[in-house]
């Protein structure tokens, strides 16, 4: 529980309720805070699919994988009469740097996932289900299977659920570490069992996903609060945030401060307010920039954040997105031009290969960064970078181009000056200043 | 229909159109890498990014449906930049190697590159390089010069039916490769060649030996098999240096197979005979034209004076023009012989005077991929007619149920519902049973010979053959098709049995039954031509089992080596030598002609001009495309003159069109062709139903590449794994019972002819059959395709004699 311990009681807990319990991710546990009370309500009183997506288009939950798609209007896009089977699919490929809140809740509180995807698979019509666990959190895979066994066993998910005829099978899958299976099409590809690279789409997954089924694929925090929204109301999970931003939101606060870890705060939170929670920056040092949502958002310079309220459109005002909540905190000592470096080779090595701007786009800007880190940069490359990274958004197939662009760009954009330096002087502005 | 707008050019387009297609309809021009119209779209090259109205980002023309109002622009500032960026990315890790490159001046890639590339590269970081694949003899590798467009992949999967290409590797690491340590085997592969749109896969043999621009492209037809190809020859100094595929969508689509794109370079063998030749007291002696045709009419004459006109046998390739065979013919005829055959490799003439037509293969080679249900019997489709198998695979990839009935269970690539293999000699029993069970679904009987209905009375219907029937007559598991549109093609297998007869009269009785196209589908480039013509024996004459068997005084062989191209290879060679006088007209001086006295070089299918009709009844002239090689001639010339030399009338042809004008009796072919084929029999055929042989039976089938003497002459296609060294293959159960493992030496014997072979383990033989493949000196000397033959064991040390 390290990455939870500190600040609880500022918390407010929803996708991590159990967390506070002594045996935070048992069946008992989750059971004796009213855990599937919800889906067994649901399956028993028969209540409609339309009721239950109205209430979660009320509770305005948002995508929280990332790009905050509205999830009840996603729900409404699947098929609802179709003839065949219909598959849900959790997207737990956790594998973006700084981004490691969906390992948190399968490992203190999986209980509370599997009855959101039941609630989903219940209102869509899906008969089986699958939860893609990223390749490199092992433990988690194992401890999901276990959670599996024991709601298999306790009759929440199987065969005839309450002895009605709704039945669900859910299944752990594991990948095994590519971070392009994040992308939805991918993933279903990599369930296939194939090579997981993404789909052109249209069409997509809720017309032809999982073996070209109509398949509805949502991130693992979004799953895990569907229990607490069906509990107290769409309106109650709305009110828990601020406009356009329902619920609360799960931040992976890494880097410069005293306390990294995961904080669920309410949404419209303001950043400082969670700094705080984090302790603040280290060694007394200042804050420099936050990478407010993973590395695919747009880096903020101190100025910037400092204001800013932690929602979709607080983030978004303040010239960055709220992504998948994965702060990364940089102080003053944080040398732009290497970290821009890191985040580039990342991209590098994890772009699939499959699409031409994206494939060999991500090699040259991690080339010409390296080169300036390594004191062989040209004025010229910072005109270059901008270029390339413009050359690469939109153009690809899926979205992992972008992804690589904006670090770029926005580095660039707001430590310009810095990156001059480098390339005046051969060596970064901010280390060894002595 | 759905009105759109590009590039301010109106447009009616089908629901689904892309707007690639639309562009292509209108004429303009997107440029495009991954993309290719028989492929399923990939959208990964992002070449064809376009603007399109109301979209803020470009959008991939390939994978773009169009809607209705659609506006879109190719051209417009947004669409041309983000095409160019795409360019430039393609490029920076390209090698740009253009000067050394093979694909120089035909590739995509420096095409497009000129419109949409910058002068000067950005680029100044190390470029990728990748390691080369060796995947065959066929097509080599170039890899640092792939853009993964993945068109390769796609191909072997989708239209060869097996991926033998993928793209592994993420990232910048991503690159094609083939399963480790294997190579591309498919029959198909070349195909990959033409697709890559740059230089990373291109022709192995052609590899070094000329730039695109210094080629003359002319147009042939392809003369290995059936289908009649369209191809384009190139030609550098008079040699011909590659072969391409001409489009044509009705026959070949876009592709063709590897035997027919590099059996060229058989061509150019050592081997070409360029002078006649005449052996004098055992000794090969060079000669010229006027001596050698006199010499050759001079004892043509007098064998025919001395002992008569049936004393001679004209054998003729099936792969022969239609003049080559009707001109062969009129010099029997005028030599007072009726004996005179193309079906080298069939032994059951029993059919003959009993047919309505010249079978053919019951329908157009588009409407393959309209069937729902196919029978095939006895033919190993790939080797036999690898793009007609692709055709086949479209159908079944749309739901089409085949159903395969053969001694061999090779696998055709694609599903195959249900398939009996069994020894050539059971197949009639086996389709005697589809017959009954056909008769049973439909409730219809037919009028059959009395020996059939005894056996239909005697047989049990198995549940496999049940199956078969089931299917033709539309039954399905999910659903069933009232009136299926169906098929039944009988095979090189089939057509090469002592059978025939029988099995060909039940495929008959059974697609009458069922309503179903039924079809002939011969190993041969001219088969249906030289049937339509009549290049068989007349009413007294000898087909060329009796030819053989009972040796003549003469032989005339056109174009053929006969222990290699005759059914029984070690009468073909006893009949040779006894002859008093064989003469050949031959492309090649090799040892299968050592037994002639007169050899008369002739022009291969691209030094002389002629006819081929297809299978499909399709008759293509060709011309020239070369001048030929040293003193050959064209065939139908050679004819010619020996026919003017004999003293025959009506040798008076000045050019093949005049051969070809004769042929057809100055109708238009297609009315002779209309005609003339027809798959039916004229009468009830009395059919042999009581053969029973316990004893082995070889499967004698003709390799892929040793069909006719050009592709057994061209290295690459005897470099790849379907060239292997005869062996006896054997299922392991049959192994298992005559106590067999792979690598025992054993002697096989048929009638009179033996030979030492390895046995090697093949289970895609039937139990009781040993395939023992022929067209090769080592089996030659063994007896017939489809025989009985015998197996022993020889002891290891010991030498044996064959």
């Amino acid at each position: 529980m390290t990455a939870l311990a500190h600040n609880l009681e500022k918390q407010t807990l929803v996708t991590l309720r159990t967390i506070t319990e002594p045996h935070p991710g048992s069946l008992d546990t989750y059971v004796k805070l009213g855990g599937y009370a919800q889906l067994k309500r649901i399956v028993t009183e028969k209540v409609k699919a339309t009721d239950i997506i109205t209430q979660i288009k009320l509770s305005n939950l948002r995508g929280r994988g990332g790009a905050g798609f509205p999830t009840g209007l996603k729900w409404s896009f699947m098929p609802r009469y179709y003839d065949g089977t219909k598959y849900l699919v959790c997207n737990t490929d956790e594998g973006e740097p700084g981004t490691f809140k969906d390992r948190d809740i399968i490992r203190y509180n999986p209980h509370q996932l599997i009855e959101g995807m039941a609630i989903a698979a219940y209102t869509l019509g899906a008969r089986v289900g699958y939860n893609y666990i990223h390749g490199e959190i092992w433990e988690d895979y194992e401890i999901f299977e276990a959670a599996l066994a024991e709601a298999r066993a306790a009759g929440y998910i199987g065969e005839n659920l309450f002895g009605s005829n709704f039945s669900f099978d859910l299944h752990a899958v594991h990948g095994y570490g590519a971070y392009i299976c994040g992308e939805e099409t991918a993933l279903i590809e990599s369930i296939e069992g194939k090579k997981g690279q993404p789909r052109f789409k249209p069409p997509f997954p809720a017309s032809f996903g999982v073996f070209g089924k109509p398949t509805n694929v949502n991130n693992t925090e979004s799953y895990a609060s569907i229990p607490w929204i069906m509990q107290h109301g769409g309106e109650a999970f709305q009110n828990l945030g601020v406009y356009n931003s329902g619920g609360t939101k799960l931040f992976s606060v890494s880097g410069h401060v005293v306390n990294p870890g995961n904080y669920e705060v309410r949404m419209g939170t303001p950043f400082t307010e969670l700094l705080e929670m984090a302790g603040g920056i280290w060694k007394g040092r200042e804050l420099k920039a936050v990478i407010p949502g993973g590395p695919s958002t747009a880096v903020m310079p101190a100025k910037n954040i400092l204001g800013a309220t932690l929602d979709y459109d607080g983030l978004s005002k303040a010239g960055s997105s709220l992504g998948a909540g994965s702060m990364i905190v940089m102080d003053d000592s944080t040398c732009m031009v290497k970290a821009l470096k890191r985040l580039s080779y990342f991209f590098f090595e994890e772009s699939c290969g499959q699409c031409t701007p994206c494939r060999e786009g991500t090699g040259w800007l991690y080339r010409v960064i390296k080169r300036i880190s390594e004191g062989q940069g040209r004025m010229e490359d910072l005109d270059l970078l901008t270029d390339v990274s413009s050359n690469i958004s939109g153009r690809t197939i899926c979205a992992l181009g972008d992804a690589a662009a904006t670090p770029v760009l926005s580095f660039v954009k707001h430590f310009r000056p810095e990156f001059e330096y480098y390339i005046q002087h051969g060596r970064s502005m901010v280390e060894n200043r002595e | 229909m759905l009105n759109i707008e590009i590039d301010g050019k109106a447009v009616e387009v089908d629901h689904g159109t892309t707007i690639i297609d639309a562009a292509d309809q209108l004429g303009i021009d997107i440029p495009r890498f991954c993309y290719h119209k028989k492929l399923s779209v990939a959208a990964n090259c992002r070449m064809c990014l376009v603007q399109v109205e109301k979209f803020n980002k470009p959008l991939p023309a390939c994978a773009t449906p169009v809607a209705d109002g659609m506006k879109i622009y190719t051209r417009s500032k947004s669409a041309v930049e983000a095409q160019k960026s795409v360019m430039e990315f393609l490029l920076i890790n390209h090698p740009l190697d253009c000067p050394i490159c093979d694909q120089g001046g035909e590739c995509d890639l420096q095409d497009i590159a000129v419109a949409y590339g910058a002068p000067k590269s950005r680029y100044t970081e190390e470029k990728r390089v990748v390691l080369n694949k060796n995947i065959g003899p066929l097509v080599s590798t170039d890899m640092t010069r792939c853009i993964q467009c993945t068109r390769c992949v796609r191909f072997l999967k989708e239209v060869g039916g097996m991926m033998e290409l993928g793209l592994v590797g993420r990232g910048e690491h991503a690159e094609i490769t083939a399963y480790v340590d294997k190579s591309v085997n498919s029959e198909l592969s070349g195909n990959i060649i033409d697709l890559c749109p740059v230089g990373a896969l291109t022709s192995k043999p052609f590899r070094y030996t000329a730039r695109s621009w210094e080629l003359t492209r002319r147009p042939s037809i392809a003369p290995h098999d059936g289908l009649g190809s369209h191809i384009e020859v190139h030609v550098k100094d008079g040699k011909v240096l590659r072969v391409l595929p001409r489009e044509k969508e009705s026959i070949n689509e876009c592709w063709l197979s590897d035997r027919d794109r590099f059996s060229y370079e058989g061509l150019n063998s050592p081997d070409r005979l360029k002078v006649p030749m005449i052996k004098h007291n055992g000794a090969w002696q060079e000669t010229d034209w006027k001596t050698a045709l006199e010499f050759a009419a001079g004892q043509l004459k007098d064998i025919t004076n001395q002992y008569g006109g049936e004393a001679l046998g004209v054998l003729v390739s099936p792969n022969s023009t239609m003049e080559e065979g009707f001109l062969a013919k009129q010099i029997a005829k005028g030599l007072g012989s009726q004996n005179i055959d193309y079906r080298l490799r069939q032994t059951d003439f029993r059919l003959d005077g009993k047919r309505l037509g010249t079978p053919w293969m019951g329908c157009n080679i588009p409407d393959l991929e309209q069937f729902d249900r196919i029978l095939i019997i006895g033919s190993n489709l790939r080797n036999e007619h690898p793009l007609l198998s692709q055709r086949i695979r479209k159908a079944v990839a749309n739901g089409a149920e085949l159903n395969i009935i053969s001694p061999l269970d090779n696998n055709p690539l694609m599903a195959v519902k249900h398939k009996v293999v069994v020894r050539p000699n059971d197949m009639v029993n086996v389709l005697a049973q589809v017959l009954k069970a056909m008769s049973g679904l439909q409730r219809l009987s037919l009028c059959l010979p009395p020996s059939l209905n005894a056996l239909l009375e005697e047989i049990n219907v198995r549940a496999n053959t049940q199956a078969i029937a089931e299917s033709l007559a539309g039954l399905g598991e999910s659903y069933d098709l009232v009136s299926p549109k169906t098929a039944i093609f009988v095979g090189n297998l089939a057509l090469n049995d002592p059978r025939f007869t029988e099995m060909f009269s039940l495929a008959e009785a059974i697609s009458g039954l069922c309503g179903a196209t039924l079809g002939l589908i011969p190993a041969g480039s001219n088969n249906t031509g030289q049937h339509m013509m009549g290049v068989m024996p007349g009413p007294q004459g000898m087909h060329v089992r009796a030819m053989l068997e009972i040796p003549r005084k003469a032989y005339l062989l056109v174009n053929v080596e006969p222990e290699l191209d005759c059914h029984n290879g070690a009468a073909a060679r006893k009949a040779m030598q006894q002859a008093e006088c064989v003469i050949a007209l031959t492309m090649y001086k090799s040892e299968a002609l050592d037994d002639a006295d007169i050899l008369l070089p002739i022009a291969p299918f691209t030094e002389t001009s002629g006819t081929l009709m297809s299978m499909e009844g399709r008759v293509q002239s060709f011309s020239a495309v070369t001048k030929p090689l040293g003193e050959c001639r064209p065939g139908w010339k050679v004819l010619r003159v020996l026919g003017n030399t004999l003293g025959i009338a009506g040798f008076d042809y000045d050019s093949s069109e005049d051969v070809k004008k004769a042929i057809f009796g100055g109708e238009k072919p297609s009315a002779v062709v209309w005609r003339s084929l027809n798959n039916n029999l004229k009468e009830l055929v009395e059919i042999e139903v009581n053969i029973k042989s316990d004893g082995l039976q070889r499967i004698g089938e003709v390799p892929m590449y040793q069909i006719d003497p050009i592709v057994r002459r061209s290295p690459p296609l005897q470099k790849t794994k379907y060239n292997r060294k005869p062996m006896a293959m054997m299922h392991a159960q049959q192994m298992l019972t005559l106590g067999l493992v792979a690598g025992d030496q054993v002697l096989v014997r048929q009638g009179e002819g033996s030979a030492v072979l390895e046995v090697r383990q093949d289970d895609h033989v039937a139990l009781g059959c040993v395939r023992v493949q022929a067209a090769n000196p080592l089996t030659a000397s063994l007896g017939e395709l489809m025989g009985d033959i015998t197996v022993e064991k020889i002891a290891a040390n010991v030498a044996v004699t064959a």
